[in-house]
């Protein structure tokens, strides 16, 4: 009981549980919960979200490029803005005229991917976002590592590709030991890292926040005794958390933007030639 | 009442990206607002470093949770 205490930050002493990171382990379809002994649950609604995600988003651009005409139709139009928002915004701009087209298609689906599944987390019903189980934003991160290594040691070899990225260019001799091991830490162990926990507690930090309003609110209007305040400030708090609702719409793209934005930074920066 | 000190440490530790953040967009704004057409240029660059600068935060916040103390 002490240790669900601790991850749930306590408990006023008048009832009200302030929601923590337990918030986070869902129930397994099979009704089994997560529990302290380390039950592995094999489905959860976070894992079945991720699959609906990847559906959403292949079924959005594929009904959206389905039919090309000359003149669009307003969902051809939609998802070719979105399109070329990623080509031209993201791709083109970042890595480069010569070589970005052929990360267009993977950066286009990461930002559908990533954006779907961090709008379920505002869906009434769904209001889950996938990623704020760290566990599918390190995946999502991995697959990004991968994916920026060995685009540059495909193009520069294994070695080329470690001094192009350890070793910058234009810095005395002498200071090199110092940069060296710094380089390869910020550029290959933690740039993965960060690239996942940028996503994951942003929608971690906001799924976390709604909670705490809406069912703060419940509780200060339903079952708060005392003071006369406590229902006003009851409807303050739900106003709040509607608030905090929008402005995780915003931030739900911002990160898809982000995320989508700092792979093809990495991407490019694999291929950048020296200079 | 329960809580955390590590929330408390977690707003100190967020003052500094905070002020990264406005300074990234206070630039964002102002060479924007200069020449316009600069826009489309700025703004990866801008989103970039608010990227980059956020993540202090965020390693705060993830660290706030992780971190425990032992008899709390």
């Amino acid at each position: 009981m002490s240790h669900t205490g601790l991850l749930n930050a306590g408990s006023l002493a008048s009832g009200y549980t302030t929601p923590g990171p337990l918030e986070f382990f869902l129930p397994d379809f099979s009704g089994k919960h997560w529990n302290e002994d380390g039950y592995q649950v094999l489905l959860t609604k976070a894992s079945v979200l991720l699959v609906l995600g990847a559906v959403l988003a292949f079924a959005f651009l594929r009904v959206t490029s389905r039919r090309g005409e000359i003149v669009p139709s307003k969902t051809q139009f939609m998802g070719e803005q979105a399109y070329s928002f990623i080509r031209n915004g993201i791709a083109q701009d970042i890595i480069g005229a010569k070589q970005y087209r052929r990360y267009v298609p993977l950066l286009v689906s990461l930002f559908f991917f990533i954006l779907i599944n961090n709008l379920f987390g505002i869906v009434p019903f769904l209001s889950f976002s996938t990623f704020s189980r760290s566990s599918f934003a390190y995946g999502l991160a991995l697959m990004v590592w991968i994916i920026y290594n060995g685009v540059g040691i495909a193009d520069k070899g294994f070695l080329g590709y470690l001094k192009h990225t350890t070793v910058p260019s234009g810095v005395p001799v002498w200071i090199l030991p110092l940069l060296v091991p710094l380089e390869f830490l910020s550029n290959v162990l933690v740039r993965p890292l960060t690239l996942s926990l940028r996503l994951f507690a942003n929608m971690f930090a906001g799924h976390l926040l709604i909670v705490l309003f809406s069912t703060g609110g419940a509780w200060l209007l339903i079952d708060a005794t005392g003071s006369p305040v406590l229902k006003p400030a009851g409807i303050v708090a739900y106003a709040i958390g509607i608030a905090i609702g929008f402005l995780e719409v915003i931030v739900a793209s911002l990160q898809a933007y982000v995320f989508t934005l700092l792979t093809a930074t990495y991407i490019g920066g694999s291929l950048a030639s020296e200079h | 009442m329960g809580g955390s000190l590590n929330m408390v440490g977690y707003g100190l530790a967020a003052i500094g990206p905070g002020i990264g953040v406005g300074l990234v967009f206070a630039a964002y704004i102002n060479g924007t607002a200069r020449q316009p057409e600069m826009q489309s240029r700025l703004q990866p660059i801008a989103f970039l470093g608010f990227a980059l600068t956020e993540a202090l935060a965020i390693i705060g916040i993830a660290l706030a949770f992780v971190l425990k103390a032992k008899n709390g």
